[in-house]
């Protein structure tokens, strides 16, 4: 089968920092991975360099098995969508104009939105809950009401790889599990493969079919939670002290004092 | 678009030809310019009771002017709107990346020139100005685009900064022109505060290609600015080209304002200030507001003029300094009452 994403030995310079130094790395389809790794090891980056938004210094990136260097701009957004760490919120936009942005690979460059480009909006809409809001303006919204809406400009885009930069990093607890229940339960429905960054390293367990770990720019481990998430790993990569206590249901981090 | 709005904004042009054309020296009654207008439709037979003298008031002095007014002022806000959107920058003005000072130091050459081949300077503008002054202008805005995107940082803060720098450059040119020039200051003085005087319909035709050619690029892509609102990140990963689409959006608005200012001078505040009460009063985005600020930047220089050519007759008060003198405390007022301006 073919994965949704293959990485091969990638390798990003921003500036004179070489970020990311080569690395190899495949999705399969339907899959959940999540990038997880310390400040600066280059998470950001890599999920940049898988959505078309950085050109690789070295290396390369295929979505679907098409190398993402040979996509056309249009036909990459209909095929990957991002949801930033922190999007930008236009000043009075309301949230059915934002998520109508999701379109724009389907609008014809010097055209308007069809009826099916509607339709698509108010579909999204009312799969994450989000009916109420359409005539409301961004910036009047909660941070978890706020990140629904990202998500649902993210999905309108149809792609059916997503890719999540820290997606819960400014929501209270409820709220992080509200959203990623939502993205589990799209990927179940929509036939959505995932690709996150995340810090809590409990909850990116919880949640992902796969982890890696990403250190100085490579990755130092690749596998299910239990494998990733070991005392060792952290340690060493994050110089954290943490205990990992398995209650049977996955491995759970939590730190300690030396 | 709410359809309300770009009534109001017709309407507005209306009330701006009608009252432009009726008032002045010689006021003769709006209604019967209002047929006068109409029966200039094809198809339309009106007899507006207006003399022969009185309609060619009407139609060869004042129209020409009125439509100039309106034209300038359409072009000016759209510019302003359209630089609003693609730096992302509320302070953007259409005079951002040069365009003014580099019309300013052509026009000062000319005239400074011209004033030192002749001996002694006459009273009108030399005939070159408005060519002087749109080369001058496109000249400034090429050289911007270089310099800010020449260097390491692409970002359009790296434009305005290389705008800013391109403008003090030239601008000390016109001052040192000036200091050597002084007998001419007064011409220079009245381009440089703006005027829509008008010689038949020469102006209306020299600005309207240019006009039409930048309104047509710039509303087409209209949606892209609203994309753009995004960041260029995203608009990027929505499939957007964000540089080529930022590039040929500024240089059709460049072309449009480079064109305004050849035939009008240097009229500040209706680029800045009209998008921005359009933004507040119909909504932020640019589908509406680009639209909507043609026709009310339009309306809004036409009535200026007419204020600066009756309320100190027979002397004209220069347009430049009525949009500011009315646009200002307006704009104050708008702001009061505005929930939130784009920040």
């Amino acid at each position: 089968m073919t994965a949704a994403v293959t990485v091969s030995a990638l390798k990003v310079r921003l500036g004179d920092a070489l970020v990311l130094r080569g690395i190899d790395l495949r999705v399969e389809p339907g899959e959940w991975v999540t990038v997880i790794g310390p400040n600066g090891a280059g998470k950001s980056t890599l999920l940049r360099a898988v959505g078309g938004l950085l050109k690789p210094t070295a290396g390369d990136v295929a979505l679907f098995g098409t190398p993402i260097a040979r996509m056309p701009r249009r036909v990459r957004a209909r095929t990957v969508a991002t949801v930033a760490q922190s999007p930008v919120v236009p000043p009075g936009m309301v949230v059915f104009d934002y998520v109508l942005l999701g379109r724009t690979p389907y609008v014809p460059p010097l055209g308007r939105e069809s009826a099916t480009d509607l339709a698509a909006v108010s579909d999204v809409l009312s799969r994450l809950d989000l009916d109420g809001f359409a005539g409301r303006e961004l910036e009047t919204l909660s941070g978890g009401e706020r990140q629904r809406v990202f998500l649902a400009r993210a999905l309108a885009q149809g792609a059916t790889l997503l890719l999540l930069d820290e997606p819960t990093s400014a929501l209270d607890i409820g709220h992080q599990q509200e959203v990623l229940e939502l993205v589990d339960q799209l990927r179940g429905d929509g036939g959505l493969t995932v690709l996150a960054t995340m810090h809590d390293l409990s909850v990116a367990g919880e949640y992902a079919d796969r982890l890696v770990l990403l250190a100085g720019g490579e990755v130092v481990a690749d596998g299910s939670p239990r494998e990733v998430l070991t005392e060792e790993l952290l340690a060493r990569h994050y110089k954290a002290r943490v205990r990992v206590v398995d209650d049977g249901r996955g491995p759970i981090v939590v730190p300690v004092r030396g | 678009m709410r359809w309300t709005w770009l009534l109001a904004g017709v309407a507005a042009v209306l009330v701006a030809l009608v009252a432009g054309l009726a008032f002045g020296p010689v006021s003769l009654p709006p209604l019967a310019v209002a047929k006068e207008m109409l029966d200039l439709l094809p198809g339309v037979d009106i007899h507006s009771g207006l003399s022969e003298r009185e309609a060619a008031i009407v139609l060869r002095l004042r129209l020409p002017r009125v439509v100039l007014g309106l034209l300038v002022g359409a072009m000016l806000a759209l510019a302003g709107g359209c630089y609003q959107g693609a730096f992302r920058n509320p302070l953007a003005d259409p005079y951002l990346l040069g365009a003014a000072a580099g019309a300013g130091l052509a026009v000062t050459a000319v005239i400074a020139l011209r004033g030192s081949a002749m001996g002694e300077g006459t009273s009108r503008l030399p005939g070159g100005t408005p060519i002087a002054a749109f080369a001058g202008a496109l000249v400034a805005v090429a050289l911007t685009w270089l310099i800010g995107t020449a260097g390491r940082d692409r970002s359009t803060a790296a434009l305005i900064l290389a705008g800013v720098a391109v403008s003090a450059f030239l601008t000390a040119g016109q001052t040192y022109f000036m200091q050597r020039n002084v007998d001419d200051i007064r011409e220079i003085y009245s381009w440089l505060l703006g005027r829509l005087a008008t010689n038949g319909w020469n102006e209306v035709l020299l600005l309207l290609p240019y006009a039409a050619i930048a309104a047509f690029v710039v509303l087409l892509l209209r949606r892209e600015l609203d994309v753009l609102s995004v960041g260029d990140d995203e608009a990027s990963g929505l499939g957007l080209h964000p540089q080529r689409s930022r590039l040929i959006l500024i240089a059709a608005a460049s072309l449009g304002t480079a064109a305004a200012v050849a035939v009008s001078g240097l009229i500040g505040f209706v680029g800045i200030v009209v998008p921005h009460i359009v933004r507040m009063l119909a909504g932020t985005s640019y589908r509406a507001i680009l639209p909507l600020s043609m026709l009310f930047g339009g309306a809004f220089l036409a009535l200026a003029d007419l204020a600066g050519r009756t309320v100190a007759a027979p002397a004209e008060i220069p347009i430049g300094v009525v949009t500011a003198f009315v646009g200002g405390p307006f704009f104050v007022l708008v702001l009061r009452r505005a929930r939130r301006v784009i920040t």
